[in-house]
């Protein structure tokens, strides 16, 4: 199957299913599904990359398949594990049976497909169906676990020692998400493509707004993403991101405000600026009346 | 599809690759492969699918996308000569063959044209008129064929575009006229500071073009592309730099932060908790499957700053503080001095949870207590700093000199250094200057580095590995 036939239908495809994407984002993505490679999204938190991976799997009908990762991720939870439990179980009622407890038996019987408990990445790779496998936040997981990552990206198969080498039937289309907060390994990033998202300019974060939150009318899109605009050009700890816009509009929309102004702005500013001292300096850079 | 071997297609790629390592950016051969796959993919009808294909499969880092960029254009240029922008004027088609384009009437008129398209910000218009500005007042005629260059610094100089931004702000101000006057001054003077800045950088990007044109894109890789952020040393800095070296602080900091609790954590397991471990193994019928372990006790730092304000270092040892004060979770305490010729404590301006910007310009203020006569002195301040702040250091204390050794002939006070040094537990000098200058001139980096372990920080990575070694 092939995900997109060119950048322009994957831009399409993807304005379809509700993510408005820019050329670089749109050409990637096809590029993504044209070479079978992984693609690699970085950039700051909220900018749309965990969406991104959402938007393409409902662009193509695919189905997602998601690994959180996290500090102290391990195979176990990533790949498969065996089912100790139930595997002890079986071995308990054998033995307790008493005819014919034979070893090799007994570990041939423990080791198949009933006692395996598969994680997201064996899932993704089993499947016959489209699917879109997205393993987020990707710095979050230690050096390990990159490791762990190569063997499926590179060649879409798992090594299980005691059933043999599973290989993917149908490669999976994959999305790897990153914060940056640590430098991937370069064997990583060598595998895949790579998209850094930053914030949209200002007439693309209006579509998005107006895509995300339909009941905003189009003067106070203009004003809230003016505003915005004006906030990440202040040095701030945390510049707004799109997702804190959308919510922010979502905010005006529930205070029933109609006017964006400078006591609507610093009412609400709650909902963009998640620093004390970002909001005083937004107060003062922009000269709003406080009380 | 005409043959590889004459379309120089080929070979423009591969010089293109070459000069990406030249310029720092690591790509493996199976990149390179990769990105002639994607473009079998694309296609080469598009320059901007082809930018984004090969950004896409080459570059792996954002830091390094400026560099990428500029690379990009110089050898995959959007146009060759004055390109449409010298000939669609039948006038500046003349003036060529007279050879008087450039004059004070024209930079005048030039002046003009350019202070409109700033003012109406359309890029296409002002992309046009970088190119003609570099063609126009940027020209360096040589004396053969091959000889002549373009400058920007030149074209820059003479059409001093950020002279116009007054201008641009009154145009600004004029289109509309509802809202408070002060705000939309500030905003006006804002986008019109943005602007100049943009088309600046056009300027630069199209006389690098030209120069590529001339003496082949393999010149201008070597000489006129700049390091990438993270790569530029401190004092080769200039003010948009700084800009954004100040943005990237706060990033790179809360990324070492992560870093070092991970790396703590990884190294968390300490003796095994028999009680815990036989506990969880009855859930498993008395098979210990996890084993479970104490926790270690985490060690702080505690941390004390000695930082040179003079003007020769005062970038870097602002840099410095700011980045070792946005980390300041990570150690135990932390006091901060700066000097000159004196000593200052500016502890109390480090305020946990302050904003960076005022941090900064607090900082600066207090640059003059540090100083009695102005002139740098390390040993006048190491032996203040013995008589006031004595008191700061201790057994269990990391003591940090921010400088660059260059003491002005004056008494070293090494004796007072070796004091200070041997009362705390650890001792650092960050040097900005590059090892090989060190020693040269007024600098008495040979000698202090004797006494204290000093080590070179010239850019914003340096700075970030030493940060981590400091808080382990």
């Amino acid at each position: 199957m092939t995900w997109f036939s060119s950048p322009s239908q994957a831009a399409a495809q993807l304005t379809e299913a509700g993510y408005l994407a820019d050329a670089a984002t749109a050409t990637t993505a096809f590029l993504a599904g044209a070479l079978e490679k992984p693609l690699l999204l970085e950039g700051p938190a909220g900018v749309g990359k965990t969406e991104l991976a959402k938007a393409v799997a409902r662009a193509t009908g695919a189905e997602l398949v998601r690994l959180q990762c996290y500090e102290g991720l391990d195979e176990a939870r990533a790949l498969y594990e065996w089912n100790y439990k139930k595997q002890l179980l079986r071995i308990q009622a054998q033995t307790g049976s008493a005819d014919g407890a034979d070893w090799d038996q007994t570990h041939d019987d423990i080791f198949t497909e009933e006692f395996l408990l598969t994680r997201p990445l064996l899932t993704a790779i089993r499947r016959d169906e489209p699917t879109v496998l997205l393993i987020d936040e990707v710095d979050k997981t230690d050096i390990e676990v990159e490791g762990l990552l190569l063997e499926v990206l590179s060649d879409f198969q798992v090594t299980i020692p005691e059933l043999g080498t599973v290989a993917a039937t149908r490669r999976p289309y994959v999305v790897l998400t990153s914060n940056a907060s640590r430098e991937l390994s370069e064997a990583v990033k060598r595998r895949c493509l790579y998209l850094h998202l930053d914030y949209p300019d200002a007439e693309r974060e209006r579509e998005i707004l107006q895509a995300q939150v339909p009941d905003l009318d189009d003067r106070i899109a203009e004003q809230l993403v003016a505003t915005v605009g004006k906030l990440r050009d202040l040095e701030l700890k945390k510049a707004p991101s799109i997702a804190e816009s959308v919510d922010w509009a979502r905010t005006l929309i529930a205070l029933e405000i109609r006017d964006l102004d400078d006591k609507a702005i610093t009412d609400t500013l709650g909902a963009v600026l998640k620093h004390a001292s970002d909001q005083q300096r937004a107060v003062k850079e922009l000269r709003l009346n406080r009380g | 599809m005409p043959a590889p071997e004459t379309s120089g297609l080929l070979d423009r790629h591969l010089s293109f690759i070459e000069a990406l390592r030249g310029a720092g950016l690591s790509v493996s051969l199976a990149e390179d492969l990769d990105s002639v796959a994607a473009l079998g993919a694309v296609g080469w009808s598009d320059r901007g699918h082809v930018r984004d294909v090969l950004a896409a499969t080459l570059l792996k880092r954002q830091a390094q996308r400026t560099t990428f960029d500029a690379l990009f254009d110089v050898y995959f240029p959007a146009l060759v000569g004055d390109g449409v922008a010298g000939r669609t004027t039948d006038e500046a088609a003349s003036a060529d063959e007279s050879g008087v384009r450039d004059n004070a009437a024209a930079l005048q008129a030039f002046r003009d044209e350019l202070a409109q398209a700033l003012e109406g910000g359309d890029d296409q218009q002002l992309r046009r008129l970088a190119a003609q500005m570099v063609g126009t007042f940027g020209a360096m005629p040589g004396r053969g064929p091959g000889m002549s260059s373009w400058s920007a610094y030149t074209a820059l100089q003479r059409v001093a575009p950020q002279e116009l931004i007054d201008r641009i702000v009154a145009g600004l101000l004029g289109e509309s006229g509802d809202g408070d006057g002060e705000v939309r001054l500030a905003d006006a003077r804002r986008l019109a500071n943005r602007r100049v800045g943009a088309f600046t950088t056009m300027v630069e990007d199209d006389a690098r073009r030209r120069i590529a044109e001339e003496k082949g894109p393999d010149h201008v890789a070597d000489v006129a592309i700049r390091p990438s952020i993270d790569k530029l040393a401190f004092t080769a800095a200039r003010r948009s730099d700084l800009e954004e070296m100040r943005r990237q602080i706060f990033p790179l900091a809360r990324r070492l932060a992560t870093r070092l609790t991970k790396e703590h954590h990884a190294h968390r397991r300490g003796s095994l908790d028999f009680r815990r471990t036989v506990r969880a193994s009855i859930a498993t019928g008395g098979v210990p499957l996890t084993t479970h372990h104490r926790p270690k006790r985490p060690h702080r730092t505690d941390l004390v700053v000695l930082c040179d304000v003079s003007g020769s270092v005062a970038n870097f040892a602002q840099f410095t503080l700011l980045f070792v004060f946005a980390l300041r979770e990570v150690f135990q305490s932390m006091r901060a001095f700066t000097f000159i010729d004196h000593v200052h404590e500016v502890t109390e301006h480090l305020e946990p949870g302050a904003d960076p910007v005022e941090v900064l310009e607090k900082l600066a203020a207090a640059t003059s207590y540090a100083a009695l006569w102005g002139r740098t002195n390390y040993g006048r301040a190491f032996t203040k700093f013995e008589q006031e702040h004595a008191d700061a250091l201790g057994p269990k204390t990391t003591l940090l000199i921010l400088g660059d050794a260059r003491s002005n002939y004056s008494d070293l006070e090494d004796a007072t250094l070796r004091r200070l040094a041997g009362s705390v537990k650890r001792s650092y000098w960050l040097n900005p200057e590059p090892v090989s200058s060190w020693g040269a001139g007024d600098s008495a980096a040979k000698t202090y580095r004797e006494i204290v372990s000093m080590i070179e920080c010239r850019n914003l990575t340096q700075l970030e590995e030493f940060i981590h070694e400091l808080a382990h």
